[in-house]
């Protein structure tokens, strides 16, 4: 066990302990959310995001059982069904717009957390499982979102599956039997809309199974904290109850009005107009764009505009794309510096500011028509992305010379070691 | 290794991305884009100050009623309203009998088939009839509307971008198109059967303008003059609700619902804090 001072669980009602013995939940559930959970007492809110995010997740699955209650997945039906939802089922604007608009607050927590991650360096040893558990998370939340967004079967929703779905025939020689048989068909159409409602009810479910190893490998260690120096003994740490899900409950209130102000007032700012015209596959919209979320990725997709020998600019861009994802996944090993925390670290704080700011820009030119200058920033932008972690990271890592680290959680809180934990190094070397 | 890998890569991308920046540049410099008449003349809708914008905004109902007299007597016509059904109606301030009426009165019967014969047929409307549609299928729609099927209207607002606005802009938008435009682009000239309107995605309309003289539409008394800039408005409001029925009550449950929110966020903040009291963090 890593936290020797870890407060064990002791039945206090002999009917928890007679649940205990035999089925150890209580326990489980103590451990993990409670207060055998010690927790670095100096995180700040950008720690909520985590928990946050699973909020998100809940209330996405929460109004997305009760909207398939009343969707019908099919072709000719589900725009009118999404509108039947809208109009005559009690209550069903309200799940409808808590569910799209829930998508994008779900994606504005999650980009806030690996923002998080990436500038506290949580990926770091001993921390690596639980970021390749968050990668694999972020790439079903987009198959998800994707295929969700094509269910109510607007033009949109109809233009953007002929897009992505697209992709695959860029594969060389496979490409368009892939691509067929993915749809079940040439282009979207009923058999793609039943197997995309049918992966899209499944996938959140799959989701949550992952967040359950994604926090049951954070638990190993323990969460990481601003400093990026370990714990070093209880007086570094707090139990997670009652104190960080105080914290958690005030972020998640503060989550929920924004979340509402939007929802209520501004149901349809995230959302495209052209998601209002039912699907016709005879007219192309004018510009073709996926919901917000997507935006960076789609910049790096449009900005290879010329082949490469024989490969297909449109394949180097499928492949661009991918890979933008992926490389998170080598991201531990790319990182070598021994301080994880970007506060210490002058250089690479510089750096990450303006890969911030890059992923901004690409998601703005994501959103744009593909036209000049668009193109034009996004392919600087898209090269500055992958030379940032490809390159510069690793770089930086190796010549920068990092500030001065605390000696301890407790020692930054409080300006000084506490008295008396000079005299117990025994805890610390357990 | 990785490392190495991953520099290949990130110069092998960044490489490519640079040399396609370099080609773009190129180009764009040699060969500038050129103006189009769209991207020059296409204007953004003008703003009307509506009761229903705002957090606290609701539908006038005698305006939204207003609106409905013009899209019954001109723009249901050649539009569809598909979505939306009479007894939806009560929704705008008319009662029960009010809607029955307005429904066995529509112009258009609904469609039925005969229960003796089953031979497709059609009677008057009744109040749980969607509106019906002007025509029987896309066909019959384009070979009257000179090959344009007019679109349905009843979430319109809501397809186009700054919709209410948009609606109004674009029945009020009608003109001749400005001898600037001709002088800069000379083969655009707006061709026959088409409309000049600037609102217009790109600027020439199938639509006839619909709206053209004050008192096309006669309204009750107490209401104001039936100018063409008070239709175009008023139906414009009316599309707005049938967009967007709920609004109303969207936007009530919404403030209550903030108003719990921001209490219960209070106290969870003041419960953090008084936890945390005795901890340094």
């Amino acid at each position: 066990m890593s936290f020797p001072w870890a407060e064990h669980y002791t039945p206090k009602h002999p009917l928890m302990k007679w649940v205990d013995d035999r089925l150890p939940l209580p326990r489980f559930v103590y451990n993990a959310v409670g207060a055998g959970y010690p927790v670095p007492r100096n995180l700040n809110y950008f720690w909520n995001f985590g928990v946050l995010s699973g909020a998100a997740l809940i209330v996405q699955i929460i109004t997305g059982i009760i909207l398939a209650m009343h969707y019908a997945a099919s072709s000719g039906v589900a725009f009118e069904s999404v509108e039947h939802i809208m109009r005559d089922v009690n209550g069903g604007w309200l799940l409808r717009y808590a569910h799209s608009n829930g998508a994008s607050f779900f994606f504005i927590v999650v980009y806030i957390h690996i923002f998080r991650g990436l500038f506290y360096s949580s990926y770091k040893a001993p921390r690596e499982m639980v970021w390749l558990l968050g990668v694999v998370i972020f790439l079903l939340m987009m198959a998800t979102a994707f295929m969700g967004y094509v269910l109510p079967w607007g033009q949109m929703s109809y233009w953007g599956a002929q897009v992505i779905t697209g992709l695959f025939s860029a594969i060389p020689l496979v490409g368009e039997p892939i691509h067929t048989w993915l749809l079940g068909g040439f282009a979207p159409g009923n058999a793609a809309l039943n197997r995309f409602f049918s992966l899209h009810y499944l996938l959140p479910f799959v989701i949550a199974a992952v967040i359950i190893l994604h926090i049951w490998a954070l638990h190993i260690p323990g969460s990481s904290n601003p400093t990026g120096v370990e714990v070093k003994g209880p007086q570094d740490t707090v139990p997670f109850h009652p104190y960080y899900t105080a914290k958690d409950g005030f972020g998640l209130g503060v989550f929920l009005v924004l979340y509402c102000a939007v929802l209520f007032f501004a149901p349809n700012w995230l959302g495209h107009p052209d998601n209002y015209i039912p699907a016709n596959p005879m007219a192309t919209p004018a510009h073709i764009v996926p919901e917000w979320y997507f935006w960076p990725f789609y910049a790096i997709l449009r900005a290879f505009t010329f082949d490469f020998f024989f490969v297909p600019a449109k394949l180097l861009g499928v492949f661009a794309m991918f890979a933008s994802i992926l490389l998170l996944f080598v991201l531990p090993w790319l990182d070598t510096s021994p301080v994880r925390s970007g506060s210490y670290r002058p250089l690479f704080k510089k750096f990450f500011w303006l890969l911030v700011v890059d992923v901004l820009i690409l998601g703005y030119c994501g959103g744009a028509p593909a036209a000049e200058p668009f193109v034009m920033i996004s392919q600087i932008a898209a090269a500055y992305y992958f030379a940032h972690f490809l390159i510069i990271l690793p770089i930086v890592s190796r010549i920068e010379r990092p500030l001065p680290l605390p000696n301890s959680i407790t020692e930054s809180v409080l300006g000084h070691e506490p008295a008396g934990v000079a005299a117990k190094p025994a805890i610390a070397a357990e | 290794m990785v490392r190495l890998l991953a520099a290949l890569v990130g110069i092998f991308f960044a490489g490519m991305l640079l040399y396609s920046f370099a080609t773009g540049a190129v180009a764009y410099i040699s060969q500038p884009p050129q103006p189009t008449a769209e991207h020059e003349f296409h204007e953004h809708p003008r703003q009307v100050a509506w009761s229903f914008d705002g957090p606290l905004g609701h539908y006038d109902r005698q305006q939204v009623q207003r609106g409905f007299q013009v899209f019954k007597e001109v723009c249901s016509a050649c539009h569809s309203l598909r979505l939306v059904a009479f007894r939806d109606l009560q929704g705008i301030g008319y009662n029960e009998a009010e809607v029955k009426a307005i429904a066995k009165g529509w112009a258009i019967k609904a469609p039925d088939v005969d229960p003796k014969t089953g031979e497709p047929t059609t009677r008057p409307a009744v109040p749980a009839d969607f509106f019906p549609k002007p025509f029987a299928n896309d066909v019959a729609a384009r070979a009257a509307n000179n090959n344009a099927i007019p679109p349905d209207l009843s979430l319109m607002t809501k397809a186009r971008h700054d919709g209410s606005n948009y609606v109004y802009s674009l029945l009020t938008g009608y003109q001749s198109q400005p001898a600037e435009l001709l002088k800069k682009f000379p083969d655009t000239k707006t061709p026959s059967g088409l409309h000049y309107n600037p609102y217009f995605a790109n600027l020439n309309l199938a639509m006839p303008p619909p709206l053209t003289s004050t008192g096309q539409v006669t309204y009750g008394p107490g209401q104001p003059k039936p100018t063409v800039d008070q239709m175009a408005q008023d139906v414009a409001a009316f599309l707005t609700w049938t967009a967007e029925p709920k609004m109303e009550t969207r936007k009530s449950s919404g403030i209550a619902v903030l108003l719990f929110l921001l209490v219960a966020t209070v106290l969870t903040y003041m419960s953090y804090q008084s936890i945390w009291a005795d901890k340094k963090h």
